[in-house]
C-alpha cells in the first residue's frame, strides 16, 4: 500500500485529479476497452471532480472511453432530489464533460425489486472486465460506500440500513427533518471495491485521523472496514497532513517517497509506483538527507 | 442512439463557454440546454433516455440572456400597424417584415401597438395581430395587439387623432363595438388595452376586460391621483410611457405619475402580473401593489434625470419600449402614423410635421437598454431585466418568456458585453438561430 501525504485539501484533490488522468491516459481506451472508474460522492471528492472538470476544459482527458460505476445511491429518494446521487454526479460531473450517458452506471433506489437491482449491478461490472480503479473516501468510523463498521469484509453490493448517526448527520440537506431522510441505501460492498484492480482512498481533514490510523496501523478488521485495502495489492491512500495527526508511521511514508523521488529518481517509477530498472544518473544525493 | 433515430424536433442543444443570467445573476460555469424549442433540464434524459446533448453551440464567452421584448411598438420599415387600406395580404406581409426586422435588434417578441383608429381599422386589423409563434425565419413571435386608445382623454392626445376618441358610458359593450369580436379572444387576440382611467365608463369595465386576460394600462390621460389609485384597485398594472401624454407631477396632485409613490394599495394575492418586491415596495416580502411602468429611453422622450428618479423610486417596475412609429430602420424624412404627416429629424426624433409635438422613436430595444443602464446607472443585469424580466411578467407570461428558467421558450439573445457597452452577436427564436 502505498500513502502519499500532501500539504492540504486542495493539494490532495489536485494530486488524484491528476493521477486519474494519467492513468487514464496510459491506459489508452477505447471502445472495446473502456477505462472503468469507481466513483464516490459526498464531501471528499467535490474538489477531484472539480480539477478533473477543469482538465477535461484544458482538454488534458476525455471521458469518451470512460464507464463508471457509483458507490451507492438512497433508496426512494426520486433521481432528481436535489439530494440524490443521481443529482450529485450530475452536477459535479456529469453535466461537464463528454461522458457517454450508457457508460454511466448508478444504482437505481426506485427499483422494483432492491436484490435484483445490487445482482444486476455486480453483473454489470463483471460485464465490463471488472473496475480498473476505484475511488472512494473513508468516514468518521472508518467506513467505506456504506459498508458501516459491523459490515461483512467479503460483502458484495446489497441492501443497508444507515446507522441512526448518519441519518442524523444527513437530515441537515432535508430541511433538519429526520423523518424525511432517507433509512435505506444501496451499496457497493468492501469485496466489490477490493476487487477492483487498484483502490484510491482519499482522506483529509483532522476528524479523519483516527480511522486512517485504524485502518493502517492496526489489523484488518470489520469495525474499520477500509482496513480491508491493507488485503488490497495495489492499495493508495492521499491524504493531508491533519489526517496524519494520529499516525505513527507518518515519517515513514514520507521517507519512502523521499526515497523514491530524490534517490531512485522520479523517471525511474512507473505511475502505478512500481520500480524500473534503475539507470545511474550524476548529481544525485549521497545521503537521505540532501 | 443512433443518430439516424433522432428526429430535428428532438436534439438537444448545449450552449456551453456562456455567462447566463440566471435568477437576476451572471452565472459562470453553467451550461443551457434546449429542446423542441424549450429550455429543459436534462438531469433525466440523461440518466433515464441514455440521452447527451446532440449539438453543442460554444458561445465562446459571450453573456446570453432571454430574448428581449417589446410591449409598445407602433411599426417599422415604413410600415404602421394601424394602415387599413390595402388588402389583407399586403398588410399580413408588412407585418411579417416587421417581425423578420426586429430579430436583428435582440427582439423575440412584441406586442404590435394600433393607435387611437376608427372601429372599420380594428375589424380589418386586430384579426392579423393575433397570438402568433415565433420562429427564425418567420420573425419574432407577436403577443398579440397593444391598442392605444381610443378611449383615451382629448387633453393628453399626443399624435392621435381626437376624432375617433370615445368614451365607455356602456361599459364592456362599448369596448366590444369598437375593438370588433376579437376583443372577444381575450389576450390571444388583445394583449394591452391602454386607456384614460378617467374617461367616463373607462374603470368600471376595467374588471371585465382583465377577466378575458387583457393587460390594462393607463396612459394618455390627465387623470388626478386618486382616479389612478382607483384604476389600480381595479385591475389597472400598467402605465403607458410614463411620463409622455399624462399629467406633470404636481406635489399636491402628482396625477398619473403619482402612482409611482403610492404607498395604501391593497397587497395582490398573486404575483401574476405584478412587479417583485424591491426595497421600496409597500411590503417587502410580497408582490408590489404599483404598476408597471413604460419608459422611452431614447433621450428625448424623457430627460435622463426622469428615468432614473421613476427607477430608483420603483425598480422592479420598470419596463423599456421603444414605441418605434414606421419611420424605425429608415433614414430621416417624413412619413405616415395612424393618418398623420410625421417627421423624422436626425437625431433619431420624430414630431408631427411643423409642430414640436412628439409622435414616436425610432430607436431600437437593445439601444432602450444601452440608455437605461446609462440614465439610471443599474447593473447591467437590472438593465436586460426591464426588457425580458419585466415585459413577462406584465403580461402574466414569466413562465415562458423573459428567462432561461427550465420550461421556458429557447429565445436567446448572445451579447458580448466588453467595453462597458452591449452588442448582439446572435439570437435564437424558440430555439432555431436567426441568420443575422
Amino acid at each position: 500500500m502505498r500513502l502519499i501525504i500532501r500539504e492540504d485539501y486542495e493539494e490532495v484533490s489536485e494530486n488524484i485529479a491528476n493521477y486519474i488522468k494519467e492513468r487514464i491516459r496510459q491506459f489508452e481506451p477505447s471502445s472495446e476497452r473502456p477505462f472503468v472508474i469507481g466513483l464516490p460522492t459526498g464531501s471528499s471528492p467535490i474538489s477531484v471532480y472539480k480539477k478533473l472538470v477543469e482538465l477535461y476544459k484544458q482538454e488534458k482527458i476525455s471521458f469518451k472511453h470512460v464507464v463508471t460505476f457509483n458507490m451507492d445511491e438512497y433508496v426512494g429518494l426520486p433521481r432528481d432530489h436535489s439530494e440524490s446521487y443521481h443529482t450529485f454526479m450530475w452536477n459535479n460531473l456529469f453535466m461537464h464533460v463528454d461522458i457517454n450517458p450508457s457508460n454511466v452506471h448508478i444504482l437505481d433506489g426506485n427499483a422494483p425489486d432492491l436484490d435484483e437491482e445490487c445482482k444486476k449491478f455486480e453483473a454489470d461490472i463483471a460485464r465490463v472486465g471488472g473496475i480498473e480503479l476505484f475511488l472512494g473516501g473513508i468516514g468518521p468510523d472508518g467506513h467505506i460506500a456504506f459498508n458501516e463498521p459491523g459490515s461483512s469484509l467479503t460483502s458484495r453490493t446489497r441492501v443497508k440500513t444507515l446507522a441512526y448517526e448518519t441519518i442524523i448527520a444527513n437530515a441537515r440537506f432535508f430541511e433538519g427533518d429526520i423523518t424525511k431522510v432517507p433509512k435505506l441505501a444501496l451499496t457497493v460492498g468492501v469485496a466489490t471495491v477490493m476487487d477492483a484492480r487498484e483502490v484510491v482512498i482519499l482522506i483529509t481533514g483532522a476528524h479523519k485521523a483516527i480511522a486512517l490510523a485504524k485502518c493502517i496501523e492496526e489489523g484488518v478488521n470489520h469495525m474499520w472496514t477500509v482496513s480491508a485495502i491493507q488485503m488490497h495489492p495495489k492499495g493508495l491512500i492521499v491524504c493531508d497532513e491533519d489526517a496524519t495527526l494520529e499516525l505513527h508511521t507518518v515519517k515513514y511514508f514520507k521517507s519512502i517517497e523521499h526515497v523514491h523521488h530524490s534517490l531512485i529518481g522520479s523517471e525511474n517509477l512507473s505511475l502505478q509506483g512500481g520500480v524500473k530498472q534503475l539507470k545511474s544518473v550524476n548529481n544525485r544525493p549521497t545521503t537521505p538527507m540532501e | 442512439m443512433p443518430t439516424s433515430e433522432i428526429k430535428e424536433s428532438d436534439k438537444i442543444y448545449k450552449i456551453i463557454n456562456a455567462r447566463l443570467l440566471i435568477e437576476h445573476e451572471i452565472v459562470e460555469n453553467a451550461y443551457l440546454w434546449f429542446q423542441n424549442g424549450k429550455i429543459i433540464h436534462p438531469q433525466n434524459l440523461f440518466f433515464s433516455a441514455r440521452r447527451d446533448a446532440d449539438e453543442i453551440i460554444d458561445a465562446k464567452g459571450l453573456l446570453v440572456v432571454p430574448g428581449f421584448i417589446d410591449t409598445q411598438i407602433n411599426g417599422s420599415y415604413g410600415i404602421d400597424f394601424a394602415d387599413y387600406e390595402e388588402p389583407v395580404e399586403v398588410l399580413q406581409k408588412n407585418i411579417d417584415k416587421v417581425a423578420k426586422g426586429l430579430l436583428q435588434y435582440g427582439c423575440t417578441a412584441f406586442c404590435p401597438t394600433v393607435v387611437s383608429s376608427a372601429a372599420e381599422v380594428y375589424q380589418k386589423v386586430l384579426p392579423l395581430l393575433n397570438h402568433r409563434k415565433g420562429s427564425a425565419t418567420g420573425g419574432a413571435e407577436i403577443l398579440g395587439a397593444h391598442v392605444e386608445g381610443p378611449f383615451i382623454s382629448v387633453l393628453k392626445k399626443g399624435a392621435h387623432k381626437q376624432a375617433v376618441f370615445k368614451d365607455a358610458k356602456n361599459g364592456i359593450k362599448d369596448f366590444d363595438e369598437v375593438y370588433g369580436p376579437e376583443l372577444l379572444k381575450g389576450n390571444k387576440a388583445v394583449s394591452i388595452i391602454t386607456m384614460a382611467p378617467e374617461i367616463d365608463g373607462v374603470c368600471d369595465a376595467i374588471p371585465d376586460l382583465v377577466a378575458r386576460g387583457i393587460t390594462i394600462s393607463m396612459g394618455h390621460s390627465a387623470c388626478r391621483i386618486a382616479e389612478a389609485e382607483e384604476a389600480v384597485t381595479k385591475g389597472a398594472n400598467s402605465i403607458t410611457h410614463l411620463f409622455n401624454a399624462m399629467q406633470a407631477f404636481h406635489h399636491r396632485d402628482p396625477g398619473l405619475i403619482g402612482v409611482l409613490g403610492a404607498c395604501d394599495l391593497p397587497i395582490p394575492e398573486t404575483s401574476v402580473g405584478h412587479p417583485a418586491p424591491s426595497s421600496t415596495s409597500p411590503d417587502r416580502k410580497r408582490p408590489d401593489p404599483r404598476p408597471f411602468y413604460g419608459l422611452i429611453c431614447d433621450g428625448v422622450h424623457v430627460h435622463p434625470n426622469s428615468i432614473r428618479m421613476a427607477y430608483y423610486s420603483h425598480p422592479t417596475g420598470a419596463v423599456l419600449v421603444t414605441d418605434t412609429l414606421s419611420a424605425a430602420g429608415l433614414p430621416s424624412g417624413i412619413y405616415q402614423l395612424g393618418g398623420s404627416e410625421v417627421e423624422v429629424v436626425e437625431d433619431g426624433a420624430a414630431y408631427i410635421k411643423g409642430t414640436t409635438t412628439l409622435a414616436g422613436s425610432t430607436i431600437t430595444i437593445v439601444q432602450c437598454i444601452r440608455n437605461f443602464r446609462k440614465f439610471t446607472n443599474c447593473p447591467l443585469v437590472e438593465a436586460i431585466e426591464a426588457a425580458t424580466l419585466h415585459p413577462a411578467r406584465l403580461l402574466g407570461i414569466e413562465d415562458r418568456k423573459g428567462t432561461l428558467n427550465v420550461g421556458g421558450d429557447a429565445d436567446l439573445v448572445f451579447l458580448d458585453d466588453t467595453n462597458g457597452d452591449i452588442a448582439v452577436k446572435r439570437v435564437f427564436v424558440a430555439g432555431e438561430e436567426v441568420k443575422l
